[in-house]
């Protein structure tokens, strides 16, 4: 319900600025139509369109536990992209092959509301391959110790079910436009396991695209990525202090 | 018998198969390989051995691609049972990969198909899979603006860069990491010489990088650094090939 609020307010505050509407249709229009030419007019000012200087990220917010029948829960916006993270755990008997071991299966879910590129039906591929690459960050992180999911050996353990379902999906799921917004993709994957792993680098995922990087960029990239992991670490003990005091 | 030969790798810095750390498998590319297709092309590192096969260009693009360009269709074959995550994963890289190297204005509103059967896996499967297209792309006349040669790099608990590591390896290193880099043309343009910033902007170019397990910044570079030295190795086997 809370959510709801925070997007009709935010509707509300950019439809107030009226002045100049002539002008602002103009913009509007040569931003659908050359949207090329409107990102260079910007970018040579060393801006973006929505304010941002080229090395910031988007505000990013972190509630947890908003589904209480879930085992474990987490609301993440970054901008406009919101994403709901559902733990659920069930008891299941361990893989003959790793007898003390839990295991964890990660979905990564985009219904139809997320995006008018998604239609109801078959899941799109970028879903898949998002919660391969997901699934991979987990288990490269050493986040998780599968050995503490055991229960009983060889007998029973803990199976955690994690899905993540995509509400809103306003880039930094691919937009490989250029490598900072794909870093922030992938720092978006490793939230969690940046905190843990003290700054290792778990992924550095860039599926071609037109441009091509140098090593300059990957340190650059590096350097951004170091920061924003420092950001996101504060935004995430705020908010896991917050969820202690309630 | 895996474990005393894990000894003898620590040992005498030499690895389960006998190469040294810096040392790839033998490459063997063999072109025109199907007849029914327009560009084949099959490719071995070693025991990994990938087919690949390129149709097209065919007229109209899919859904949701853009008609203003030639649009590439990847299908990744295993080599055994159904398309799983792994496979539509390795789709999403090589095409973008592709993406990269094929002049996508020259032919618009059509669609080029890439088709790949991985023979056998010893490990490096992305890489050899990315190899393979790009000589069938070259067998097929496609127009490309540079080659993308890819390298897989593995990284052991003590920090030593493995090139090209096999299955076995593939389970033992700590983090392993996948480049594509572009190898530019050797160019006709005299202003361009070897050396020279342009050069050597259009020779590092790094289109493709994958990595799993965690590591370093240090080793990542590193990885970067011998795959990158390793890609000119491969590229000049791919000219040698092509010249034959």
């Amino acid at each position: 319900m809370r959510d709801i609020d925070i997007v009709t307010d935010m509707m509300t505050s950019s439809e107030g600025e009226s002045e100049g509407f002539a002008v602002e249709m103009e913009e509007e229009a040569s931003r659908h139509i050359f949207p090329i030419h409107f990102y260079e007019k910007h970018l040579l000012e060393s801006i973006r369109p929505d304010g941002r200087h080229l090395s910031h990220a988007r505000h990013t917010t972190v509630a947890f536990g908003p589904v209480s029948t879930a085992d474990g829960s987490a609301l993440v916006k970054i901008g406009d992209t919101t994403m709901l993270a559902v733990i659920k755990l069930e008891v299941m008997t361990p893989f003959a092959d790793t007898p003390d071991e839990g295991t964890i299966a990660v979905e990564f879910i985009m219904p139809p509301i997320c995006s008018p590129l998604v239609r109801p039906g078959r899941p799109i591929e970028v879903a898949t391959v998002i919660s391969k690459q997901l699934s991979d960050a987990i288990k490269s992180s050493g986040m998780l110790n599968y050995k503490e999911l055991s229960l009983v050996s060889e007998k029973a353990a803990w199976m955690a079910y994690l899905d993540i379902y995509c509400l809103n999906a306003d880039g930094s799921l691919f937009d490989a436009a250029d490598p900072t917004a794909e870093e922030e993709f992938i720092m978006d994957t490793v939230i969690t396991l940046v905190l843990n792993s003290s700054g290792q680098l778990v992924s550095m995922y860039k599926p071609g695209g037109s441009v091509v990087a140098h090593i300059s960029t990957f340190q650059d990239c590096f350097v951004l990525a170091k920061h924003r992991a420092k950001e996101l670490m504060g935004i995430m003990n705020d908010a896991m202090q917050l969820m202690e005091e309630d | 018998m895996t474990h005393e030969l894990v000894m003898v790798e620590e040992g005498d810095d030499k690895r389960v198969d006998g190469r040294t750390p810096n040392q790839m498998r033998p490459l063997s590319c063999s072109r025109n390989v199907l007849h029914r297709a327009h560009g084949s092309a099959r490719w071995s590192q070693g025991e990994t051995s990938v087919l690949a096969s390129v149709y097209g260009p065919k007229s109209g693009t899919r859904k949701g691609e853009n008609p203003e360009k030639a649009s590439i269709e990847v299908i990744w074959k295993p080599r055994t049972g159904q398309i799983g995550k792994t496979e539509k994963e390795y789709e999403m890289i090589l095409k973008g990969t592709l993406q990269n190297i094929i002049i996508l204005t020259e032919n618009p509103n059509t669609t080029t198909s890439v088709t790949l059967q991985v023979m056998s896996d010893d490990g490096s499967l992305l890489s050899c899979g990315i190899n393979a297209a790009c000589a069938a792309l070259l067998d097929a006349g496609v127009q490309l603006k540079q080659l993308a040669i890819a390298i897989c790099c593995g990284l052991t608990n003590d920090g030593t860069v493995l090139l090209d590591p096999s299955k076995i390896e593939e389970t033992k290193v700590r983090a392993f990491a996948c480049f594509a880099i572009t190898n530019s043309p050797l160019s006709a343009l005299s202003e361009v010489t070897p050396g020279s910033d342009k050069g050597k902007s259009l020779e590092n170019g790094i289109v493709t990088s994958i990595t799993y397990g965690s590591m370093q910044e240090s080793d990542f570079f590193h990885c970067l650094e011998r795959g990158r030295a390793a890609t000119s190795r491969i590229s000049e086997f791919l000219r040698k090939n092509l010249k034959s």
